[in-house]
């Protein structure tokens, strides 16, 4: 056992790859590719599973640690590992990929091992962006997360893909360029890419204050832009008009809020406190706005977009309040995002190969027709809003009161403002899509409810967003103990008096 | 002791000079029999084995350079070629580039295409020049060994002569690159008028306590004209785009990368070894060229509609990302220069290699919009091209991510964080254009567009060794930089290192060298 525990976080990230290479030398016949990718997948899944059956609960800050020297000067080190930040968020990348599989299976007809191979590519790239311990391995996964999926959204757009696809690519890529000139800055003061170290040496350490102020703000406008925080939501909602169902599920939100948390708070805890009532001020900017734009979205993809922006900004705000509550919340609804969503792409991917539009008025009175896709989707659409007893709600229950109690009330109703248009754009939704008179699309076709693989990947999502509303404490312990890292702790408990009060 | 092996052992101590040159001895014999067996060979026999032929000797060749490792750093013929790790580092990596260049040509150059056994020999020759180039340490030495390979690529650039371009390729590359080899020839007159010598040592030593100063930054001057043409910096690039637009394209991987490496290596020994105490001059001249280059190149780059102009004006700005190693302090610069060096040609010859499959050799596709769902087409040759595209892009795993990372972590470590900051801009500004291509190469065939030719799906042993020789050295370059670095770094040591006494005592004192 102690073995595996060594090597478990290589074997994670190499698993996709090896799929990706043996994809690219099997023949594309029958679904041959679609069930290697299936297979590789689950079995990612599983190893991700491992680390949490295996965490020591008790100990604090990083486990399943490699650190192997890679590359002599610059000093790169292969480090990984995990903690309660990164534990769960590892599980449902891991999750998630085979439902991408699943949701993939029929709707990608032409070039199907070139689309696994480079959604199993992005996999490996994901994994490592919340794996890496070492800057530059880091940003090295961070860029690479780029390449396929702009490959992917270019090749299989709907209307205009490769526009989509570029407007992604640059949105993410020229920000990353004062990433990486930050990061060498780093390298030059302190002669390290660790994060551990350079999370010592930075709460420790005499620097310009100037300096590490501008270092802070090129790590935050970076990971704005990827979540992303309101005014830098250009490229969401064309992505996920042209991007391929799997790879919208993955896309948004996972990867740019995590580095928020580990990188931006976790390195310069100091200088986030300084740029954190400007983010909260743009994230209820967020929240309001997507939620206004999703409510007069014709487009189902454009109205999942904005939704995405204003429940993503909501989760900055829970981190940028730093409280211990609301990071608490943060981290819990991030994979509660991510579940629903997987669910609710899913089933609009279904109806968008069906029916081969996203036009929502097109739509309507499907519920008769398709009984199952309907129940499911009025369950995730129900998720998404918060309805007690599923998960968003204690996620989104813990943000609220974090900023409540601890930055200002005026902001938490605000926010709870959005919370209430979000359960309005997606009921009516719902309504226009499942319910109301029979459309002419919905006659034009026969009847095609979901399949035993839809149902094989619904039932155990459904059941997860149950039990994660129901007993969230499997979760929130872990989750505390990565919210609270012990070099940060220190500096951000003296900064935050009123945050410890609801313990 | 066992006769023969002494017998060896007398052999190499006497002909010791030869081994200092056993790469280029190799390459011309190579290149002679090429020539030799294209002669005697009956009018209707192929061609094509001249090709292997030619591929076996560079691949001998190569082995020799590696070999020269073995040899005691020195030099040798009267202290005019040198061997050390930097000129062994550059032979490995041009004989690497013709070998690939050679084996893209056995496969690409149409069948009874005209003298096509000569087509190997130029290049064999020319491999010839770039290798003694990198390896001479004498003035006049660097000008033979420029012209050598210079003349050789000046008619490889117009060997399609039938086309209209193909000509106007030739002499426009022959006019200018005369111009740019007089302007070198001069500078070594002058530099010869202020300190009485051409050895590159002898100068290093004479140039603090030279009278003429003046004549010596004329000469630098001068000199740098005739280099930064032949690595197609601005402002001496435009034969760039028309030059590589009209010549075959597996000549043009060649001449994108090769002589470029063995003018980037004369450039590092002029700069860092001959004149380094004229730092203060050199360097901003240099920062000037680098940042001008890479704006140039990526500006003019993006308005592109033809691949291999595009291809050509991305070569001048990565000309660009390569000089601002320059700014980096001794070793580092160099080493980060050489890696540059190679991972830029790994990925060059790669996407040239693509290009010519696709275009084929008359360029039937030259268009950037002829390149539409070529994924879908042909996905090998889509997939290729993409990596490649996103080498260049500087994606990390890739080789040319970490020649960019060397070139500016070199900058900022020499203290020019400017120059960093705007190489990194210019290659946000790069990724712009490289992607319109990875993106339309992605892009769903136009069902209107009448049936696109379809791709060779065919891909040939020779061509398809060539692609996995770039892809191979791109992708360990990206992901185990560690050796190649090394290597890099010991090459650098041996040219900042003080110049090694010149073993004249063994020779018959050249005049110069005594003074």
């Amino acid at each position: 056992m102690n073995q595996i525990n060594q090597s478990i976080l290589t074997l994670i990230l190499l698993l996709p790859l090896a799929g990706a290479v043996l994809l690219a030398l099997v023949p594309d016949r029958f679904k041959l590719p679609n069930w290697i990718a299936l297979v590789t997948t689950l079995v990612t899944f599983g190893l991700t599973l491992h680390l949490p059956a295996h965490f020591d609960k008790a100990q604090s800050g990083f486990q399943y640690v490699i650190d192997i020297p890679w590359i002599k000067s610059p000093a790169i080190h292969y480090h990984v590992g995990v903690d309660g930040l990164s534990l769960w968020l590892v599980v449902l990348v891991g999750m998630l990929a085979p439902i991408g599989v699943v949701a993939s299976w029929n709707a990608i007809q032409s070039r199907r091992k070139l689309f696994f191979a480079l959604f199993l590519i992005q996999q490996t790239a994901m994994l490592g962006v919340f794996l890496s311990l070492d800057l530059m391995v880091y940003y090295g996964f961070w860029e690479l997360s780029l390449v396929p999926m702009a490959i992917l959204i270019a090749m299989y757009g709907r209307k205009d893909g490769p526009k989509a696809a570029l407007k992604f690519f640059l949105f993410t890529f020229i920000p990353s360029a004062p990433l990486l000139i930050a990061i060498l800055w780093l390298y030059t003061q302190t002669g390290s890419f660790d994060f551990t170290t350079l999370q010592i040496i930075i709460a420790h350490g005499n620097f310009p204050a100037g300096a590490l102020f501008w270092a802070a703000l090129a790590f935050l406008f970076a990971f704005a832009v990827k979540v992303p925080v309101f005014p830098l939501h250009g490229w969401l909602a064309d992505t996920f008009c042209e991007a391929p169902v799997a790879l919208a599920m993955v896309v948004a939100g996972k990867l740019g809020l995590f580095s928020m948390l580990r990188f931006h708070i976790g390195l310069f805890p100091v200088q986030a406190r300084a740029v954190a009532p400007l983010l909260v001020g743009l994230a209820v900017a967020g929240i309001l706005y997507g939620a206004c734009l999703a409510l007069v979205q014709r487009d189902f993809w454009r109205l999942m977009a904005f939704a995405a922006l204003s429940h993503l900004s909501l989760i900055t705000m829970g981190i940028y309040g730093l409280t211990l509550t609301g990071w608490d919340g943060a981290i819990y609804q991030i994979l509660n995002h991510g579940v629903v969503d997987g669910a609710l792409f899913l089933l609009l991917g279904i109806l968008y190969d069906q029916y081969a539009t996203s036009q929502i008025n097109a739509y309507g009175g499907l519920a008769a027709k398709l009984p199952r896709t309907a129940m499911f989707f009025v369950i995730a659409s129900l998720a998404m809003i918060g309805l007690p007893m599923l998960g968003s709600f204690i996620g989104e229950f813990l943000i609220l009161v974090g900023t409540f109690t601890g930055v200002s009330k005026g902001w938490a109703i605000a926010a709870t403002l959005g919370v209430i248009l979000g359960a309005a754009y997606m009921l009516w939704l719902v309504q226009r899509l499942f319910f109301g008179p029979e459309s002419a699309l919905a006659t034009s076709k026969p009847a095609d409810d979901l399949r035993a693989g839809h149902l094989a990947v619904l039932w155990p999502l459904t059941a997860l967003m149950l039990a994660m509303g129901l007993a969230p404490m499997l979760w929130l312990p872990t989750i505390e103990k990565g919210a609270h890292p012990p070099h940060a702790q220190a500096q951000t408990m003296n900064l935050l008096s009123q945050g410890e009060g609801q313990r | 002791m066992n006769p023969v092996l002494n017998h060896i052992l007398q052999f190499l101590l006497h002909h010791a000079n030869l081994f200092r040159i056993l790469p280029e001895v190799v390459l011309t014999l190579t290149g002679v029999l090429v020539m030799l067996l294209d002669a005697t060979l009956p009018p209707h026999c192929a061609r094509r084995p001249l090709g292997w032929v030619a591929a076996f000797g560079t691949m001998f060749a190569l082995w020799a350079s590696q070999f020269q490792l073995a040899l005691p750093e020195g030099t040798g013929f009267y202290g005019t070629v040198e061997t050390s790790a930097f000129t062994v580092f550059f032979h490995v990596l041009i004989c690497g580039i013709v070998l690939v260049s050679l084996l893209l040509s056995l496969d690409t150059l149409p069948e009874g295409s005209h003298h096509q056994g000569e087509f190997y020999a130029l290049i064999v020759f020319g491999a010839v020049g770039m290798c003694l180039l990198t390896g001479a340490v004498e003035l006049l030495l660097v000008f033979i060994a420029l012209e050598i390979s210079s003349i050789a690529t000046y008619i490889l650039a117009g060997y399609r002569k039938h086309t209209a371009r193909g000509p106007e390729a030739a002499i426009k590359y022959f006019l200018l690159g005369s111009f740019a080899t007089a302007f070198l020839l001069y500078g070594v007159a002058m530099i010869f008028g202020a300190t009485g010598t051409t050895q590159i040592y002898e100068i290093a030593r004479a140039v603090p306590i030279a009278q003429n100063h003046a004549f010596i930054l004329a000469g630098l001057g001068l000199m740098l004209v005739g280099i930064l043409f032949k690595v197609s910096a601005v402002p001496f690039h435009v034969w760039t785009p028309d030059v590589y637009e009209g010549s075959p394209t597996p000549v043009v991987a060649l001449m994108s990368t090769a002589p470029k490496a063995a003018a980037f290596a004369l450039l590092l020994r002029v700069v860092y070894e001959m004149l380094p105490t004229l730092r203060p001059v050199w360097q901003p001249l240099l920062w000037v060229v680098a940042v001008l280059s890479m704006t140039v190149g990526n500006l003019a780059a993006l308005r592109q509609q033809n691949v291999k102009r595009m291809l050509a004006y991305s070569a001048i700005a990565h000309a660009g990302y390569l000089l601002a190693a320059f700014a980096g302090l001794g070793t580092s610069g160099i080493a980060a220069a050489s890696f540059y060096t190679a991972a830029y040609a790994a990925m060059n010859v790669g996407i040239f290699a693509v290009v010519t499959l696709v275009s084929g050799y008359d360029e039937k596709l030259p268009l950037i919009s002829d390149y539409r769902g070529l994924i879908y087409r042909s996905p090998l040759l889509g997939s290729l091209l993409i990596f490649f595209l996103v080498s260049l892009i500087g994606i990390p795993f890739t080789g040319g991510f970490f020649g960019k990372f060397y070139s500016f972590f070199a900058a900022v470590g020499g203290g020019a964080i400017w120059l960093a900051i705007l190489g990194l801009l210019n290659s946000g500004l790069a990724a712009a254009y490289y992607l319109r291509l990875v993106l339309i190469t992605a892009q769903r065939p136009d069902p209107d567009a009448k049936s696109a030719p379809q791709q060779g799906s065919q891909i040939g042993v020779a061509v398809g060794a060539a692609l996995l020789l770039a892809v191979a050295a791109t992708l360990v370059l990206g992901i185990v930089p560690g050796d190649v670095l090394h290597a890099a770094e010991s090459g650098a040591y041996t040219l900042e290192a003080p110049p090694a006494e010149i073993n004249l005592p063994t020779y018959p004192a050249s005049p110069q060298a005594q003074p």
